[in-house]
């Protein structure tokens, strides 16, 4: 049981870490546009 | 910027001016008051209109007293942020308003599943089970991921709630706050407590809930915002039609070299290049170049339009052909696409009456949740204390009063830009309601249910020579004459005019009030009156030839040896009328035709269209009693004018539709637009209108029932808190997407003219 008291820690931890990625990745503007990159690979290459 | 935002409006003595500005964190019908209420308290601010869903404040100042300063800062002081608009800006703030709330949708989220994680022992450990020291660990993990859902995510809600309460007015945001709140605290005094005091008792904790409610809450309005963005769109799309870069030719003729410039800084009498593929950036004439042009997002017209020197060119209209040279007449803020942009935004910043009633009633219905909470905690206090606090939050969170005033404005908005996407323009907020009751259509004939201009309706050809070569022949010996019945004819043959070749005419000579007689490679031509005509060869006209004659003016063209056409010119009636006046009466609506044309003009017009009830030679004074009879008898009257002429009559009437195209858009004093010019799009309207009327009264009707059911069930304590935050957001959720429905399909009713839009449209705006 006293494991938990890493674990629990840990997981607070790291529930911070993967929101900070996130709040990286969204300022990065990789959010913005959610439409136009799914649309884009339909598109020719050709210009 | 200002510039382009600013119109002076001035009529008369003091001039004033007005600004359309774009307003951050607008969430409820309490902001929309407050932000009213500070601008209006200003000293020389004449009127202030703000739009909940399309977050446009309209403000309307005297010169001299107050100026755009003041007002944004007045703004600023109750808590929300404001600037004018302009397309680009209002498109970069909105993609960082979104951010901000995707970020912090996914805090909420994210610590939402976590605290769910070290709640779940505490929900399946039997009592006593679970060692007190694990307990207190997970409680204590718990509190340490809410702390930010409550400083970081849920500061909208909170703030909002602050500037309502010290702005001594009760808002939407209240409850949801006052609940948050109190739960929050309550779970951090029981898990703080036992680690200074070891004996205390261990109260119950909510985290879960917390994060959970704040999660829906933001969930619910991240997809109201995804939706209004939607719904405005297609206004969007309109101010963005004109580009924002233009290539200017400071040294044409004498050089070719171009310069990239703003739009904006041009100015009457420059010159730009608009290249094929791109859009014009504001309207001007065509100096060099030929070429097509799409202006289906403009005028409604699908067929693109053949542009070559001296032909008018409107901002964002998109070139489709080879390179035109434009010099522009109007700067791109006075273009009639930014005149037409303004008058939809100004009807979409309006509020429709619905919507100020919601407002009205909004305060008590706040105030009785609070005291239903209130009571709710005091009843369950005497039966058992522990429910008390999860019952009286549930009642304020439960509660749903996003989803009574979005009910109007989010229906509203959608009808508006859907109406818009097919040239049909509302410039009043009440005009879609009033449309929808509206039972008896006053149709005004020259311009509106005929196109206004003289036209070669029919040709019947009497001769050996074929339709085109009658033309040429007709359209060369009328060009010099000045009747409306020859430019009518001049303007059929254009086309035509290359088919003739080298046909010599000459000694052309004009007889006033007959016609032309010319010498066509010397033989002798006469065009005009069937008697001039007549005259030349003495033959009578064939048996059959009058047959299709009714309600036309006539024209007819012969040689010495006998005849060769007859031309019936008439004031066309457009394309669709019948249809229209056919689905109107359909429909149970009364249809009159009142025009200032002679009876007989006006009543064959009427034969034509299947009008009963005609009346003719009516001038503005008395069109405008007979209006004022019709209402005086009970009638919701709808005026369709050509928005000019009509103006006393169309400001009468309850609701005025104008069949516009072209210029005079900007003055218009019409409800609404049609721009295409198309019947069928009044019928359109009319369909949409009454949807949009009926997903309001199904929104409102359910907005209603959601709260008689929730609030009962929550005070009760059947509903635990996050029970009551689900539905919350469900309830809001139901009320956006069916306001949607309005701008999903055409409605059946209307023909099927829905606009191509070509893919260069996407690559222009984009």
């Amino acid at each position: 049981m006293e494991i938990l008291y890493l674990l629990v820690p840990l997981s607070v931890v790291l529930v911070l870490l993967i929101g900070g990625l996130f709040w990286w990745s969204l300022q990065d503007g990789q959010f913005d546009d959610l439409d136009t990159p799914g649309r884009r690979i339909l598109d020719d290459d050709d210009d | 910027m200002t510039e382009g935002a600013t119109l002076a409006a001035g009529s008369g003595a003091a001039r004033s001016s007005e600004a359309l500005l774009a307003v951050e964190g607008i969430h409820c019908a309490s902001c929309v008051q407050l932000i009213e209420m500070r601008v209006g308290a200003i000293a020389g601010v004449e009127s202030v209109d703000v739009g909940l869903t399309s977050h446009r404040a309209r403000v309307r100042w005297r010169d001299g007293s107050t100026g755009l300063a003041d007002i944004t800062a007045a703004i600023a002081r109750a808590g929300y942020r404001a600037w004018p608009v302009s397309a680009a800006l209002a498109s970069i703030e909105r993609s960082r308003e979104r951010r901000m709330a995707l970020w912090r949708l996914f805090v909420a989220g994210f610590s939402m599943m976590q605290v769910m994680m070290y709640a779940t022992p505490a929900y399946l450990a039997i009592e006593g089970e679970m060692a007190p020291d694990i307990e207190q660990l997970l409680r204590i993990a718990s509190l340490v991921l809410t702390v930010p859902v409550m400083a970081y995510a849920a500061t909208p809600i909170l703030s909002r709630a602050w500037r309502n309460l010290t702005a001594r007015r009760i808002g939407m945001d209240v409850p949801a706050a006052l609940g948050l709140l109190v739960t929050f605290g309550a779970s951090a005094w029981a898990t703080v407590l036992p680690m200074f005091d070891a004996g205390a008792a261990r109260g119950p904790v909510y985290f879960d809930s917390v994060s959970m409610f704040v999660f829906f809450l933001l969930g619910g309005r991240y997809l109201e915002m995804l939706a209004r963005t939607r719904a405005g769109a297609a206004v969007d799309e309109l101010a963005r039609l004109q580009p924002a870069r233009a290539l200017l030719l400071p040294d044409w003729p004498q050089s070719q070299v171009s310069r990239e410039v703003d739009a904006a800084s041009l100015a009457t009498g420059d010159l730009v290049l608009v290249r094929a593929g791109c859009a014009a950036p504001a309207d001007g004439v065509v100096v060099d170049g030929v070429s097509l042009n799409d202006e289906s997002l403009i005028s409604g017209e699908a067929r693109p339009v053949a542009k070559a020197p001296g032909a008018a060119v409107t901002g964002g209209a998109i070139n489709l052909g080879a390179p035109l040279l434009v010099r522009v007449s109007a700067a791109a803020g006075d273009s009639q696409l930014a005149h037409l942009v303004r008058l939809v935004e100004s009807a979409a910043a309006a509020k429709p009456w619905l919507n100020q009633v919601v407002d009205r009633h909004a305060a008590t219905f706040l105030w009785t949740i609070l005291v239903l909470a209130a009571a709710t905690a005091l009843a369950w206090a005497l039966i058992d204390p522990a429910r008390a606090l999860p019952a009286a939050v549930a009642v304020l969170i439960v509660t749903c009063p996003c989803a009574l005033s979005l009910a109007a404005p989010v229906a509203f908005s959608a009808a508006i830009g859907n109406l818009a996407r097919r040239g049909v323009l509302v410039t009043r907020a009440h005009a879609l309601e009033t449309l929808a009751r509206a039972n008896h259509f006053v149709f005004d004939k020259t311009g509106t249910l005929t196109t206004g201009r003289m036209r070669v309706e029919d040709i019947v050809l009497l001769g050996s020579l074929d339709r085109s070569r009658v033309l040429a022949l007709a359209g060369r010996m009328e060009s010099v004459a000045v009747h409306p019945l020859a430019q009518a004819l001049a303007m059929e043959a254009a086309p035509h005019l290359a088919r003739l070749g080298s046909v010599h005419i000459s000694a052309a000579r004009e007889v006033a009030g007959s016609g032309v007689e010319a010498l066509v490679d010397g033989v002798r031509h006469r065009i005009g009156s069937l008697e001039f005509v007549g005259s030349l060869h003495g033959q009578p006209l064939p048996a059959d030839s009058l047959a299709r004659a009714q309600g036309f003016s006539l024209a007819a063209l012969a040689s010495e040896s006998g005849w060769l056409a007859l031309f019936m010119i008439g004031d066309g009636v457009r394309a669709g009328a019948a249809d229209l006046i056919a689905a109107l009466a359909a429909q149970g609506s009364k249809v009159s035709l009142a025009s200032g044309d002679r009876l007989g003009a006006v009543s064959q017009a009427a034969t034509a269209l299947g009008i009963s009830d005609v009346h003719g030679a009516m001038a503005p004074a008395a069109k405008h009693r007979f209006v004022a009879d019709l209402q005086g008898a009970g009638a919701t009257v709808a005026m369709v004018g050509d928005g000019i002429n009509d103006a006393p009559v169309l400001a009468l009437a309850h609701v005025s539709v104008a069949m516009g195209s072209g210029a005079p858009l900007a003055q218009t004093r019409a409800d609404m637009v049609l721009m295409s010019g198309r019947p069928a799009d009044l019928l359109h309207a009319l369909a949409t209108a009454r949807k949009a009327m009926r997903i309001v009264k199904q929104n409102i009707a359910w907005a209603a029932l959601y709260n008689l059911v929730a609030i009962p069930l929550a005070a009760s304590g059947l509903l635990s808190p996050w029970m009551a935050g689900i539905g919350m957001a469900a309830s809001s959720l139901v009320v956006v997407l069916n306001s949607l429905r309005v701008a999903t399909r055409a409605p059946a009713a209307s023909l099927s003219t829905a606009l191509p839009v070509p893919l260069t449209a996407h690559a222009a705006a984009g």
